[in-house]
């Protein structure tokens, strides 16, 4: 009998080294979360998954699990806050889901539905982010990253290439890639690269398949991402491949 | 300055200086920037070849760093101070002023590549001010004079080196002294009577002489270590740096972590606007300094020791660096120290390159180990892993001088200073509206009140306590006392008379998170920029009471998510200007509910710049808008 934590009034069994996000989604609990991926590291940037415990707030996806622990997620002070931290990634990039060919698969608008986010919430910072579409079969979008750094970890720890790095700080911080002319042309990416496929929104896109499945027939255009998440998370136990083969699975 | 065809052969001296180890990074990249005024693409790649670091992680750590220049910034680079302080003595006008002399605007280089002007966070000469740096090296007690020579010596060419010695002169403005600054204890006094005729344990001293000096357990070394620890725990000595942790404590968990090297780390980032104590302790107890630093080796079992010295104070560097040689030529520092066999320990000291956040002591760890200054998740804590992840003491430059100075004049009487929870005395930094701004130490438990009595403050409004993320007091509280029971500080003190407007201050304070949050977390990379974009609607007029709660929710979302310390303050100043000056906000809002941001007239500014107009029929008129 392994140890336990309460989630949300439920009783949350869980592995010793498991974080609480890791613990809940094992068990079928869905925690909210942008830049946590089952098969990295957490690091914890987006805090999209604070939750309460004990009575303190903490980002579930870096905090230890521990039996015993009182954790609330699902109650209004943190889907309020959830809120708030979607608008502000809305309002410091360029999102325009109309015209997105990542509209249906992205996590950040998937989310927004989810979390019933109605209003922008801020003024728009609309920053000057130009698109890199030298590469022939690959565009990197730069107005829709969030900074999540998951094509990051995953050309670094997966693809062993590096291709992607951030630069910059605070609200300047950015997106760079590893090439002395900044262009991804120039950088030794595969299609078949992990890094390709974890952006949770639509900066890193392959080229000519944008429409491939038609909006509507999308992946969070069939179940809400609440509902989709549980059903990735077994990638946990099958580490490392099916998701990859799964089309617009970020 | 900017040649380029020996660029390979000088990194490579440089490389080979640095051991080709890519934890100096920063160090490499520091005085690679000294020598071409930039990092220009070439030593990326050379850089990123000989270390193996992928180029584009070499350029997310220069861009990380405000004073590192990915392309050329001038070859003159000129930051002027932009602390409220600074503005307070006419820094603004005078930036206009040097602006206009030598043709460019801020942030801009010069058409032919000569200089750029541009403002940096508070460079810690708040009681000298208006300040500047110039190629990283501080000029002080600027003038409208000043600054007209300054534009000269830049449009003749003349190198720094030429440059009058007195723009370069700092003072100490030492007003009042206690225990730590009339310190009279020679260099090595301290570790010697530890070690010696032990002013910890007498009997000690007896086995020391002629046993080796090893680590196992039970030997004189581990019981000196030991009662080191219990006489830093016995004074109560807490940090000087702001959170204010037990050090004693401190420093026991990281003697106790397990682990294959322990580290003693220096905290000397003081980044916090309005306090350059820790300036003036580098200038004139840097013994005391590194007397400390070594008694924490002792106790900790460290064999290496660094001092991060934030880059605005680099002119302190060399003046370091020779006391630091002749402390080893003194066998102060290096391998058997004071003869002790097995007694090793040196100190190296890393700059940093303009990074408040660096000051938040794992966001500095990650510095020292060359990467970019973004604070880690904690737990763990650096006690058990810190620095490359082993266990590390990280201590403010003011604490390792208090930690001596309870060795030397033992625990009970260094409890006797100060209060019950604040043990000892506490350098405050004044500065603003005083006619004697500078150091004044105290034993804690002293009021607001007589330090303002004590600069000749008259008219006093409020005081800015411990930094932007410290506290506003206002007039009617000046009876409260520094110390941890009531207003814990880490040393600025900043005074503003009824002359200066709190929504200013406020702005100013929030312009300055917003500009050195790492970006790392949602709330503070973006939190910390619409905080900003509000005050800046508010002062231009257009605020509303919608934009006062929208403050209110930005800091709950600020405070309950933000990854570290930074986020969680950053609404610190606008929240206490609030509670105690509301009608300095309440003044500039417009009656309405809400207020569109945008400004119609002000959309026409860069048409009206472009076209060099700025008559009646280049804006709107008010009906229009």
């Amino acid at each position: 009998m392994s140890d336990t934590f309460q989630l949300d009034g439920e009783s949350v069994p869980f592995e010793p080294g498991q974080t609480v996000m890791q613990a809940a989604l094992a068990t079928g609990h869905y925690i909210p979360h942008l830049c946590y991926h089952p098969e990295f590291k957490p690091h914890g940037s987006c805090k999209v998954c604070t939750v309460k415990v004990n009575g303190r707030t903490a980002a579930s996806c870096t905090m230890p699990a521990e039996a015993g622990l009182d954790v609330e997620s699902n109650i209004e002070e943190m889907n309020g806050l959830r809120r708030t931290l979607v608008q502000m990634l809305f309002a410091e990039g360029n999102h325009f889901c109309p015209s997105c060919e990542k509209s249906g698969n992205c996590m950040l608008q998937a989310l927004g539905y989810d979390l019933e986010v109605h209003t922008a919430g801020f003024r728009h910072l609309y920053p000057d982010r130009p698109l890199d579409a030298s590469h022939p079969d690959i565009l990197l979008d730069f107005n829709r990253c969030i900074l999540c750094e998951l094509c990051v970890r995953a050309s670094s720890e997966v693809d062993g290439k590096n291709v992607f790095a951030l630069s910059g700080r605070g609200i300047t911080k950015h997106l760079v890639v590893n090439a002395e002319t900044g262009l991804l042309k120039d950088t030794d990416i595969a299609l078949t690269d992990k890094a390709m496929h974890v952006c949770p929104v639509g900066v890193i896109l392959p080229k000519r398949v944008g429409f491939s499945v038609p909006i509507g027939k999308r992946r969070y255009d069939q179940r809400p991402i609440s509902k989709q998440a549980l059903d990735d998370a077994p990638r946990q136990a099958d580490a490392g491949g099916s998701c990859a083969a799964r089309e617009g699975i970020p | 300055m900017t040649t380029t065809d020996d660029l390979p052969a000088f990194l490579d001296a440089l490389l080979a200086r640095h051991g080709n180890n890519p934890t100096n990074l920063l160090q490499i990249l520091c005085e690679t920037q000294d020598r071409q005024g930039c990092i220009p693409p070439p030593a990326i790649n050379h850089l990123s070849q000989r270390l193996g670091i992928p180029r584009a992680r070499i350029e997310g750590v220069a861009g990380f760093y405000s004073f590192l220049h990915l392309r050329p910034n001038g070859e003159y680079r000129v930051l002027f101070s932009d602390n409220i302080t600074d503005r307070m003595l006419g820094s603004q006008i005078l930036m206009e002023k040097m602006c206009q002399q030598l043709w460019l605007q801020p942030g801009k280089v010069s058409e032919d590549g000569l200089v750029s002007i541009n403002t940096t966070s508070c460079t810690g000469m708040c009681d000298q001010g208006p300040a500047m740096l110039v190629n990283g090296r501080a000029i002080t007690r600027l003038t409208h004079q000043r600054v007209q020579e300054i534009g000269s010596l830049i449009r003749n060419n003349t190198p720094l080196a030429g440059w009058p010695a007195d723009f370069f002169l700092v003072e100490d403005n030492i007003r009042r002294s206690g225990p730590l600054l009339d310190n009279t204890s020679a260099p090595g006094d301290i570790l010697r009577a530890v070690l010696f005729s032990s002013a910890v344990r007498p009997e000690l001293v007896e086995g020391l002489h002629g046993s080796p000096f090893d680590t196992s357990g039970g030997s004189p070394r581990t019981e000196i270590a030991k009662d080191i620890v219990e006489a830093v725990k016995h004074s109560s000595l807490r940090g000087r740096g702001g959170a204010g942790f037990p050090t004693g404590q401190k420093w026991e968990a990281c003697r106790n972590a397990p682990g294959s090297k322990h580290y003693v780390v220096c905290n000397a980032d003081e980044g916090e606007p309005g306090t350059f104590k820790d300036r003036v302790l580098l200038n004139c107890q840097a013994d005391l300094v590194f007397e400390g630093m070594t008694l924490c080796a002792l106790a900790v079992g460290a064999q290496h020791g660094y001092l991060y010295l934030r880059g605005e104070y680099r002119y302190l560097l060399e003046p370091l660096r020779a006391i630091l040689q002749r402390r080893r030529d003194n066998n102060m520092l290096g391998k058997n120290i004071l003869g002790q066999a097995g007694f090793d320990f040196d100190i190296a000291i890393h700059t940093g390159a303009g990074a408040y956040i660096c000051g938040e002591e794992s966001a500095l760890i990650e510095s020292l180990e060359g990467k970019r200054g973004v604070p880690r998740s904690r737990p763990p804590f650096p006690v058990t892993h810190g620095y490359m992840q082993q266990p590390t003491a990280v201590d403010n430059v003011e604490t390792f001088c208090s930690a001596a100075l309870a060795i030397q004049m033992g625990a009970e009487n260094f409890r006797a200073i100060g209060t019950q929870k604040s043990s000892g005395s506490k350098l405050i930094s004044v500065s603003g509206d005083c006619p004697r701004p500078g150091i004044y130490e105290y034993p804690f438990g002293v009021s607001v009140r007589e330090v303002l009595q004590d600069c000749g403050a008259v008219n006093t409004r409020a005081v800015q306590i411990s930094g932007p993320s410290g506290m506003c007091i206002p007039k009617r509280e000046f009876d409260r006392k520094l110390g941890f029971e009531d207003l814990p500080t880490a040393g600025a003190f900043m005074v503003f008379d009824d002359s200066r407007d709190l929504f200013e201050v406020a702005r100013n304070f929030v312009h300055f998170f917003a500009h050195e949050s790492c970006g790392f977390c949602t709330p503070c990379r973006v939190g910390t920029s619409m905080l900003k974009q509000t005050m800046d609607k508010i002062a231009a007029g257009h605020g509303t009471r919608h934009d006062l709660n929208e403050i209110e929710n930005l800091d709950k979302v600020l405070q309950t998510s933000s990854h570290c310390g930074l986020g969680r303050t950053a609404c610190n100043p606008v929240l206490h200007t609030l509670k105690h000056f509301r009608p300095a906000y309440e003044n500039r809002l417009k009656s309405l509910d809400f207020e569109p941001a945008f400004d119609l007239d002000g959309a026409l500014a860069r048409a009206r710049q472009m076209t060099g107009r700025d008559d009646a029929g280049a804006h709107l008129k008010p009906e229009e808008t």
